[in-house]
């Protein structure tokens, strides 16, 4: 069957000729491949060693614990939990957009939250965006706007069975992944709740701060409050763990050497927890004794002071806030309910940026002024007669009493208005030529209202000593608001007053445009006790480092030293108001120790009283100024003094002991 | 092909290893059998962790091709190859036969698939095919030797192995379908065509790579899905890792640069330990090769697959009649061809279309078409040793 033709001769020259071709392009192929291969593995070789070892090692941060507060005796206030957070590292997810969708959705399901499209915000201010997203991709796509690169923390408290399901099935959600993480944890809830702040993943502003520099986007960083303040002592310094991994992103279980994350210092606060915890129920107390006689409080703080040296023994803000509840994460939704007119604004430290007119409890102040100015002196008598005139303007006692000759000390102890009015008169200067006031707003300044007291937790008020320049500037503010929107919408000041001795003789008796902080008040009766020195109140007292060893004791140097004349008249004054006779005296009737108060019942137009009441007990040993605001809450000996006693009864024997309310209706 | 002593030594060698019935090429047999060691060795470190509770499932299973495919390739060589010509219809036909029903049974389970499951291992037409398209072209480019210099013929062999092309390149299977059409030029080509014609075919092949890839894209026309366009190109522009291909391409790359010189070694082989590395023991099994022996053992396997390509290019010149030496040189090219695409394509300068590394990488089709056509070329070696010993060697050692 073999067809001739295929019989050749076998090394034809032209076969030959093509077989050596074929060889060529053999060889031509070999040597090119071996080329290339030289040039991978011999030449560059070290290059992708480098690559594959970077290939397979992903570096995890090990989140550093954060540092815990205490109180000055070590009970701890702030402490960590640990938790497991499920971290979405945004560049790893699906890069379609439908697949993304699709494992955000899964994720929401695995992680119990709501997979309905809500309102989500891009930006702020007027160039701010709206999408309909769901919360977790909502959380994503606004942390990929601001930070692109950095992981986003979508539920840092997750459930064993979420952790579980995820760990189990980490092919199936790429992207996302669990982490150890420490949440803090406030054991006391509501207690001081506004003095810690929060902590959270560090905002585009805060990287940008120089005190963060050094930090990784991602980090957990102090916000507000105490975290915020000493967050450079609180904050460790968080860990590597490096992990081999597979092309999954799965780990393989095997180590490679890691770095160690190092806790934060913890801090030592001056706070007393037991007296905090009095303060907060004390504050309580007064609004419910307020209630009873048909008083709307509603809120109140307190603030109590070592007045030797500033330290913060306790501080409270009613409504408070379970801050719990900010570890786990809070929603739009929460967040805007806990800054909403229906909750009162629990988030708001009322002891530090509330700003109220003081009523009374500023007499002391304007003695200062008065005695110093040379105006009155402590033996001169001035005989009441019920009321005080200056041109057409006729003012009176609270409650019409007459209170007949009185003289400085008197006018304290029962809190005399008209007293006050007058020496408000002759404080006054003409406003010409005294932009800053006079006597009376030098001394109020020297005493440190209008002014940051300097505590070590911002955001503070400054509040207002009122002047002839504070006039003008409210006439500034009145022109400007009705360019913008008409005369009618702005209720700012009167484009034709200006000061005049009623003004002054109004800010006598803490009235007015006055306005100043409990802590403000508290400030300026420390410099009463401690006979001038006006204190920077401060609340961290030390970092405390691993062992137990003091890193760093925070020294808080006064602000300045005043230099008060006649102060045992302004002193006794203060004593007899606490004595029978004074306006105070029921309240503080059988406390067994020396109490210094005054009541100031601050009349808001349209609304009921403030209700206030300072005092301090200048124990050679425990020495401690409190002052006590509650909102609405009527006259100062109804509702704040009986705080006040409650919250010295706990210092000094150790118990709130019983509510004794006060009856007295002078201001 | 120049140490002449070295040659004669290993000619006397074979004398006297085979004895002239049997004769088996034992240089070649070296070759293929160095190939398969290395293979199973290379599958059985990469792929412990694919297969739960079996570790040596792959090494196994490719231990058992190769036994099989051994026994088929020394059948098959103690055959005259020179029968086949008779039945070139027959085998041309059975080819189409096979990637037609592959076909159909896609359709049916509405899958595309180029393979048929069978009990043992997946049965893939395409691979078969590329042996049979062979033995059918040479028997036709033999029948019409007389005309071997006319369009019409050089037409008529293109026209059938484009037909077949068309049929596996549709399963989809672009590899293989490349395989056809070189393997029919390089025969045309060995077979003396002339070079115009040969010139003009590969202008052609030219212009409508071009035409698919660049041209019909831009006016609209997408011959080629956008996955294999992207295959295709891919190595062009490598630093853009945003596809599929271009990481692959990058992870076979740092797995074969950094083998280094001596290798990684078993443990720290982490590209293809970590499954960086895709189908590491398929389609990229000499980037396995490369990360964990290094330049060494990427050198070894090629110089074992240049002994291979030097022993089959022998035969062309050895073989008794032109029936065989075409049936080696389109073995020739396609072993040359897959070799080139595939290392090609694991060391970035080829673009990735699924062609295997032959003896190498696993896979029963693979193995037992490569075997089948190894045998064949036992034969073409056989027979030339009984045609020479009727008349004398002295041609052979030449």
């Amino acid at each position: 069957m073999i067809d001739p033709e295929d019989r050749r001769a076998q090394s034809s020259p032209q076969l030959a000729m093509r077989v050596a071709i074929l060889g060529g392009i053999a060889f031509a192929i070999f040597g090119i491949i071996f080329f290339r291969l030289w040039f991978l593995q011999v030449l560059s070789g070290d290059q992708y060693v480098a690559q594959a070892s970077s290939n397979r090692v992903r570096t995890v941060v090990v989140q550093a614990p954060r540092g815990e507060m205490t109180d000055r005796n070590g009970n701890v206030l702030v402490e960590n939990r640990s938790a497991v957070s499920v971290v979405v590292t945004p560049q790893r997810l699906p890069q379609d957009e439908a697949g993304r969708h699709a494992l955000l959705r899964r994720l929401s399901w695995v992680l119990g939250r709501s997979t309905r499209p809500a309102d989500c915000q891009f930006g702020s201010g007027d160039t701010a965006t709206h999408r309909m997203l769901m919360p977790i991709e909502c959380a994503v796509d606004q942390s990929v706007g601001a930070l692109p690169y950095a992981d986003v923390v979508v539920q840092p408290d997750a459930s064993k069975a979420a952790y579980t399901y995820l760990s189990e099935r980490a092919e199936q959600f790429p992207g996302v992944s669990t982490e150890d993480a420490s949440l803090r944890e406030y054991p006391y809830r509501e207690v001081g709740a506004q003095l810690f702040g929060t902590v959270g993943q560090i905002d585009a502003d805060q990287l940008r701060d120089p005190a963060f520099r050094g930090i990784r986007g991602g980090s957990i960083v102090g916000k507000g409050g105490l975290e915020g303040v000493y967050d450079h002592y609180l904050r460790g310094v968080d860990g590597e763990q490096r992990i081999q991994v597979n092309a999954q992103g799965q780990p393989t279980g095997k180590r490679l050497p890691e770095t160690l994350a190092r806790k934060g210092n913890d801090l030592k606060l001056s706070i007393d927890l037991r007296l905090e915890q009095a303060g907060q129920q004390a504050l309580k107390t007064g609004e419910d004794l307020a209630h009873g006689l048909g008083n709307p409080a509603n809120g109140g703080a307190f603030v109590a002071l070592d007045p030797r040296d500033g330290e913060v023994l306790g501080m409270g803000s009613d409504p408070s806030f379970d801050p719990n509840i900010f570890a786990k994460g809070v929603s739009d939704r929460v967040y805007r309910q806990l800054n909403s007119t229906e909750s009162n604004f629990p988030l708001f430290n009322r002891a530090t940026q509330g700003t109220y007119a003081v009523g009374s409890t500023f007499k002391p102040v304007t003695s200062a002024a008065a005695l110093s100015s040379g105006v009155w002196d402590v033996n001169r008598v001035y005989d009441d007669i019920g009321t005080w005139r200056s041109g057409d303007q006729v003012r009176r006692n609270a409650g019409g009493a007459v209170y007949g000759p009185v003289d400085l000390t008197q006018a304290i102890a029962k809190s005399v208005d008209t007293f006050f009015y007058n020496l408000g008169g002759l404080l006054n200067v003409p406003p010409e030529g005294h932009p800053n006031g006079g006597p009376l707003q030098e001394w109020a300044r020297k005493f440190g209202f209008g002014r940051p007291t300097g505590v070590d937790l911002a955001p503070e008020a400054d509040g207002t000593v009122p002047d002839p320049h504070h006039i003008r500037l409210l006439q500034d503010e009145q022109r400007a608001c009705e360019r913008r929107h008409g005369k009618a919408n702005c209720n700012i000041a009167f484009l034709d007053d200006t000061w005049t001795i009623g003004d002054n003789a109004s800010l006598a008796i803490g009235q007015g445009d006055f306005l100043a902080s409990p802590l403000q008040l508290a400030v300026a009766y420390g410099a009463i006790e401690n006979g001038g020195t006006v204190v920077r109140p401060h609340i961290g007292l030390a970092a405390i480092g691993p062992d137990e060893r003091v890193i760093e004791r925070f020294d808080s140097p006064p602000a300045r030293r005043i230099d008060i004349p006649d102060l045992p008249v302004i002193q006794q004054g203060l004593r007899d108001s606490t004595l029978a006779g004074g306006t105070s005296a029921d309240v503080f009737a059988g406390f067994g120790k020396e109490v210094f108060g005054k009541t100031g019942t601050a009349q808001i137009t349209g609304k009921p009283d403030q209700s206030w009441y300072v005092a301090y007990v200048p124990d050679p040993v425990r020495p401690i100024v409190v002052a006590c605001v509650i909102q609405n809450g009527g006259f100062g000996d109804q509702a704040a003094a009986p705080a006040v006693r409650q919250i010295l009864s706990q210092w000094f024997y150790g118990h709130p002991g019983r509510v004794v309310a006060g009856s007295s209706t002078t201001t | 092909m120049s140490a002449t002593p070295i040659k004669r030594s290993v000619q006397d060698a074979t004398r006297t290893f085979a004895r002239p019935r049997l004769g088996l090429d034992p240089l070649m047999l070296v070759a293929v059998f160095g190939l398969v060691a290395i293979s199973v060795v290379a599958i059985g470190g990469s792929t412990r962790t694919l297969v739960r509770g079996a570790p040596d499932y792959y090494a196994h299973r490719q231990i058992a091709y190769a036994v099989v495919g051994t026994i088929v390739m020394l059948a098959i060589s103690r055959f005259d190859y020179s029968r086949l010509r008779e039945f070139k219809i027959g085998v041309y036909a059975l080819m189409i036969a096979f990637n037609v029903l592959t076909l159909m049974l896609a359709a049916a389970t509405r899958g595309a698939r180029s393979w048929i499951a069978l009990p043992f291992f997946r049965f893939q037409p395409s691979e078969l095919g590329k042996v049979l398209l062979i033995i059918a072209l040479a028997g036709f480019i033999v029948d019409r030797l007389r005309r071997l210099g006319e369009r019409d013929t050089t037409a008529r062999i293109m026209l059938l192995a484009l037909g077949a092309a068309a049929l596996v390149m549709v399963q989809p299977d672009l590899g293989s379908a490349s395989v056809y059409v070189v393997c029919a030029l390089t025969m045309l080509y060995i077979a003396g065509t002339s070079g115009r014609h040969i010139a003009g075919l590969l202008a052609l092949f030219a212009v409508s790579l071009v035409l698919v890839l660049a041209v019909a894209p831009a006016a609209g026309v997408h011959v080629l899905k956008p996955y294999q366009v992207d295959r295709l190109t891919g190595f062009l522009h490598p630093s853009s890792n945003t596809n599929l291909t271009t990481y692959q391409l990058n992870q076979s790359k740092i797995a074969i640069g950094s083998g280094e010189k001596t290798g990684r070694g078993l443990a720290r082989s982490t590209q293809t330990d970590l499954n960086f590395l895709p189908e590491h023991h398929t389609d990229f099994i000499f980037s396995v090769v490369g990360e964990r022996w290094g330049f060494v053992g990427a050198a070894a396997v090629l110089s074992l697959y240049a002994l291979l390509v030097w022993r089959t290019l022998r035969l062309l010149t050895m073989a008794k009649n032109l029936f065989g030496t075409l049936i080696a040189a389109g073995i020739l090219a396609m072993l040359l061809y897959q070799l080139c695409v595939n290392v090609g394509m694991t060391i970035g300068i080829m673009p990735i279309t699924g062609v295997t590394l032959p003896l190498m990488s696993y896979g029963g089709a693979s193995y037992l078409t490569t075997f089948i056509a190894l045998g064949l070329l036992q034969s073409i070696y056989a027979q030339a040793r009984i045609a020479q010993g009727s008349k004398g060697r002295g041609l052979v050692l030449s």
